[in-house]
């Protein structure tokens, strides 16, 4: 029998058709308010606190509708935004300082399509409103500190072993290190030889004797790597200050790093908050410190003495004196103790650092030491009406160890709780302070109301353009435009179920891509009926007409959907932000307009004339 | 509904001089524009600071201009963006400031000068580095596009059909690309993503043609390599028609409906759509009969494909 189609897929079509629309089905549902809470630091987000945020809301009278951890926050959603005022509320200030809490929007997918994790599409900066940043590492910067940290190790080496060198000198090309006469130069290339970071060679003009010491390929390599992947844990930590639900920072290329915040409408302060600066100082714990809650209720302190807020809340009473800040911390990574095996922290110093600290701590053996972060920052604040910037400070103590013995270079913070603390520490103490400076090379913000018009406008035209062509298509080709028509209709059901399962963002060019693939779909229909048509002109009966039709028309539909798909291709590898979002709806429209415009039309055309005797066609 | 009557034989090739008078004329224009007048472009590839916003009222441009040019942007672009109330600033990279806080004063002067409320829509900052490397990369994307098409189809046609093809995209770029010099539109990065879908589009048509004109190498074994394009442009010319028309239809809600913002993108593809069509017909068929493509060319492919088309 001819053009009669076999179960299988009947039962295809329908699957991919029943799949889609559960898929695309989450974007008819709108947002609700919401609250975001999201940890500050080294705060963890653990069930205590989920049960805290539980009570706090139950106490204000609130019943909120549902609460999800993402990416590490937790969104709490409300039925209206008077509970999620009440509750954000009564949330900032039961857990401010540990964490932030900010009035958002979330999706409001019911449940059990949550369940099979169906989303609604990922809207772009540019149709929900955002910031996108584009920031540049100085990776020369990040280079010449890696430099100046070895001037400091050559000269402490040379020191310990007695070379006498007459000064070391740091040009573009490398650090030179000069000496007197050729026998010191040799001495001194076998002492450095150990380092394996640096190549070294020598020079000499007659005069003096250099030793030149480069760092080597693979070690700028890592130091690059280091400063990106620092500079960007820095501006995570950084970024969670802001409240912002779906933040994205990732790196693009070698040397740059993509911020994008949607939802945030003020740059300036996004920009305040990403440029603050944040260093750690060690002090020593007072001896009085036993007695600290008589301090703090009578409000006096000894002198030389200061008293600060432990993370976890106690107040500790610190000397004056500040041992060592962390501009001398070169590295710190967390592991554990070889003696005791309880998690710790290893910290390495530069050269000055390591000499001070070892003079330090030779006399303060069993003493407590205390570990001080500081962040400091700009914030442009309404006073009076008028836009003030102000400066911010936030001191406060992370860590409190005891000295073992007297340290130097290296050393270890051990008696840390969990391996989980000892590696937020080692972040903190590596993130505190950005590896090497950033600019910020490219910021495109979209405020909130033009965001709204990108997508009004944007709904509008599909949906406009969509309905012209249908009316088109019912007009030109009777009952098989119609069907053209419903495979159309679910292949722009297919592509938004695509982009919500994919999570790809939907940008404005994307939209126009949907657009214009919607005039393309029809394409394929197009050549098919053009090519009934003709067989039905030279005389075949009405089934062989169907039939040649699709399978003459084939091929040819391959060969220009596949030409199109490599400028998509090539759009999408080239592209950037927006660009790739056409491309993506684009290639995503040609693929699934291939699916609806053969198989489908072909299964329901089937359906009405496969293997009945008919006289004429409907086209 | 038919809008080509049924067995139509317009004499295309008859006519193909004139149109390679025509094309020619208009590659040439394009090129002097080009090179004269030059392309518009957008922050996107010069680099520099934009700022759109939006005031409660109605607002008179001399005015802004005015209170720009008190605090030192006097050379800033002021234009109304859509409604008389929309209001776009450009301000290109200066020297020795830092870029990315020009925008900040830029935005705070607007705010100063005006009486009623200024909201932000849109700011964008593109350092001069990015845009240098947007256009190298537009430039090389697009060659990449037509050198992956030149293989693809040489890989399922022939050589000829191969570089008639890219002929005839480099012509629709060339000229789409006149337009936007000569009318000075803004070429932005939408625009540049738009002449590359004129790439596929095009293409689209291309291949469409070519492909009839392989077919029927095959089923006619008489008439000139001119007969067949011929009846190959007029069989497929119905298919043509209506997909370039329906194609038009959406870019035309796009561009009437879908915002300043969307409005180059639209109007590229539309030049790209009416360009594309009628480079399908007339100029990548020409250029492979110029090539002398003929029936012996293709006929080892056929019989390939003459195994997998009469498949049941």
């Amino acid at each position: 029998m001819m053009n009669q189609y076999p179960l299988w897929k009947y039962l295809l079509i329908l699957a991919v058709l029943g799949i889609g629309l559960l898929y695309a089905v989450p974007n008819l549902y709108g947002k609700d308010p919401a609250v975001l809470v999201s940890p500050i630091r080294a705060a963890e987000l653990d069930n205590n606190v989920r049960i805290e945020i539980e009570d706090t809301i139950k106490k204000t009278g609130v019943i909120h509708l549902g609460m999800e951890r993402i990416n590490g926050k937790m969104m709490v959603r409300f039925s209206n935004s008077e509970d999620q005022l009440k509750a954000s509320t009564a949330l900032e200030a039961a857990l401010t300082g540990r964490f932030v809490v900010a009035q958002s929007l979330a999706a409001a997918t019911p449940n059990w399509l949550r369940v099979l994790n169906a989303k609604p599409m990922y809207l772009g900066l540019d149709l929900q409103g955002g910031i996108h940043f584009l920031m540049e590492v100085d990776m020369d910067a990040a280079l010449v500190k890696e430099e100046e940290r070895y001037i400091g190790d050559i000269k402490g080496q040379l020191r310990e072993e007695k070379v006498r060198h007459i000064g070391v000198t740091r040009n573009q090309d490398a650090i030179r290190i000069r000496f007197r006469d050729a026998a010191t130069r040799d001495r001194a290339l076998d002492v450095l030889s150990s380092n394996q970071d640096i190549t070294l060679s020598d020079e000499d003009n007659g005069k003096d004797y250099f030793v030149l010491a480069r760092l080597t390929e693979a070690h700028i390599i890592e130091v690059k790597k280091f400063a990106l992947q620092q500079n960007i844990t820095t501006l995570r930590n950084r970024v969670n200050e802001l409240g912002v639900a779906e933040p994205i920072i990732q790196k693009q290329g070698d040397s740059r790093i993509i911020v994008q915040l949607p939802g945030v409408q003020d740059p300036a302060q996004a920009k305040e908050l990403l440029g603050a600066t944040a260093t750690l100082e060690l002090r020593l714990v007072d001896d009085r410190n036993l007695n600290v809650q008589q301090y703090v209720s009578s409000g006096r302190v000894p002198a030389g003495t200061r008293l600060y807020k432990h993370r976890d809340g106690r107040p500790v009473l610190l000397s004056r004196r500040v041992i060592l800040t962390g501009d001398y911390i070169t590295h710190a990574s967390s592991g554990f103790d070889q003696n005791s095996s309880t998690p710790a922290v290893f910290i390495n110093l530069d050269d000055k650092g390591a000499r001070r600290f070892s003079d330090f701590t030779k006399d303060h053996i069993k003493d407590q030491m205390a570990v001080v972060y500081i962040e400091s920052k700009n914030e442009t604040r309404i006073i009076d009406g008028k836009k003030t910037r102000v400066k911010r400070r936030i001191e406060e103590v992370i860590n409190v160890a005891t000295i073992q013995e007297r340290l130097s270079k290296r050393f270890q913070i051990s008696g840390l709780d969990s391996p989980a603390e000892a590696h937020n520490l080692a972040i903190l103490l590596r993130a505190g302070a950005l590896a090497a400076p950033m600019e910020i090379i490219e910021e495109r913000t979209v405020g909130p109301s033009l965001g709204k018009d990108n997508i009004d406008q944007g709904f509008k035209s599909v949906m406009i353009g969509f309905v012209l062509v249908l009316i088109f298509m019912a007009i030109y080709y009777k009952l098989f435009g119609l069907v053209a028509n419903l495979a159309l209709t679910f292949n722009l059901v297919i592509i938004v179920a695509l982009l919500s399962l994919l999570q790809a963002t939907l940008t404005l060019p994307g939209i126009a891509g949907i657009v214009l693939t919607v005039g393309m779909a029809v394409d394929a229909n197009v050549l098919i009926f053009e090519r009934i048509r003709e067989e039905l002109g030279v005389g075949n009966s009405v089934q062989a007409s169907i039939h040649a039709g699709y399978e003459k028309a084939l091929s040819t539909i391959a060969d220009a959907n596949v030409t199109t798909l490599i400028a998509a291709i090539v759009l999408f590898s080239f592209g950037s932000g927006p660009v790739k979002g056409f491309a993506v709806t684009l290639s995503l429209g040609i693929m699934t307009s291939m699916f609806t415009a053969i198989m489908g039309t072909r299964g329901v055309i089937n359906l009405i004339y496969g293997g009945k005797r008919v006289k004429s066609l409907s086209i | 509904m038919q809008i080509i009557p049924k067995g139509s034989h317009i004499d295309f090739m008859a006519k193909r001089k004139i149109a390679l008078v025509f094309s020619i004329v208009l590659i040439v224009f394009s090129i002097l524009s080009l090179s004269i007048r030059g392309l518009n472009f957008g922050i996107d590839f010069t680099g520099g600071t934009l700022v759109e916003v939006g005031y409660a009222q109605p607002v008179e441009l001399a005015s802004i201009r005015e209170t720009l040019g008190k605090v030192g942007f006097k050379e800033a672009v002021v234009q109304h963006f859509g409604t008389s109330r929309d209001v776009l600033v450009r301000v290109a990279p200066r020297e020795g400031v830092a870029q990315d806080t020009i925008i900040d004063n830029v935005l705070e002067a607007l705010r100063a000068g005006s009486t009623v409320e200024v909201e932000l829509r849109r700011r964008e900052f593109v350092g001069p580095q990015i845009g240098e490397e947007l256009t190298e990369q537009g430039g090389l994307a697009l060659l990449y596009a037509l050198i992956g098409i030149l293989f693809y189809v040489w890989l399922r046609f022939e050589y000829r059909f191969s570089i008639g093809s890219v002929i005839a995209l480099a012509h629709d770029v060339i000229i789409a690309l006149g337009v936007f010099s000569f009318w000075q539109f803004e070429f932005n990065l939408p625009v540049l993503a738009a002449l590359l879908a004129i790439i596929g589009y095009s293409l689209n048509d291309t291949i469409v043609v070519f492909d009839r004109i392989r077919e029927n190498f095959r089923k006619m074994r008489k008439g000139t390599t001119v007969d067949v394009m011929n009846t190959s442009i007029n069989q497929t010319l119905a298919r043509t028609l209506v997909t370039s028309f329906t194609t038009l239809l959406v870019l035309t809600a796009l561009l009437v409906l879908g915002g300043e913002v969307i409005f180059g993108f639209a109007l590229a593809l539309i030049i790209g759509v009416v360009i594309g069509t009628y480079s399908s017909i007339y100029v990548a068929s020409t250029s492979a009969l110029y090539l002398g493509v003929s029936r012996a060319d293709l006929m080892p492919v056929d019989k390939e494909k003459e195994k997998i088309d009469d498949r049941p």
